[in-house]
């Protein structure tokens, strides 16, 4: 594996790792349920697509095996974490989840 | 260099598990509960993947595999659950 293989997995298993900390932290410090939705639906996706990628990248690289699987989950977590959030968004409207103060309209006025 | 890298970031994904079981037992509301238990499984598959690379085998991804597709169904049936007071009607 040469030095630019490694410097590229490399970077993209810290990119993911940060941005799955950073959606985390958004899910742990966000004051409301409808902004904690953002953080993990789109920061942590991206985080493990991204490690995803790595690994791809790493297997590739080291036994030259170029099996899909990686690249089935990244695909696959990608299609389905919007609709999970659809889901849990309709379901807080449904249970009429508290927003915070400074929210202007409630979601179910509509 | 993997090698630091693969430590740093085994590192990042636990500390964001951390955050993610403290809203699990904060609460305050179901959905975030739900929503914590969503993060966890994609922290969950995250793992795996670096764990595969640190045992340089590829005996595990399909079980990072299922637990992407399980992990989605549990979801949305807790959502379904939450929103309409039953799974299949």
């Amino acid at each position: 594996m040469t030095l630019a293989i490694e410097l590229g997995i490399s970077i993209l298993l810290i990119i993911g790792g940060v941005f799955a900390l950073i959606g985390a932290i958004g899910l742990a410090r966000l004051p409301d349920f409808y902004t904690r939705l953002h953080g993990p639906t789109k920061a942590t996706t991206i985080g493990v697509g991204s490690i995803a990628l790595a690994s791809f990248a790493y297997f590739a690289g080291a036994n030259a095996s170029y099996d899909l699987i990686e690249l089935l989950i990244m695909v696959f977590l990608f299609m389905t974490a919007p609709i999970s959030a659809n889901f849990l968004a309709k379901a807080a409207m449904h249970l009429k989840v508290k927003t915070t103060d400074n929210t202007r309209g409630q979601p179910w006025d509509q | 260099m993997i090698e630091i890298a693969l430590k740093v970031t085994i590192a990042l994904i636990a500390l964001a598990v951390v955050l993610n079981v403290y809203r699990l037992i904060r609460g305050p509301d179901a959905t975030d509960r739900v929503l914590a238990l969503d993060t966890l499984y994609i922290n969950a598959i995250a793992l795996i993947l670096l764990l595969d690379i640190q045992l340089d085998t590829r005996l595990y991804l399909e079980s990072a595999l299922l637990i992407a597709v399980m992990g989605f169904i549990g979801t949305v049936a807790l959502a379904k659950y939450l929103k309409r007071g039953s799974v299949i009607e």
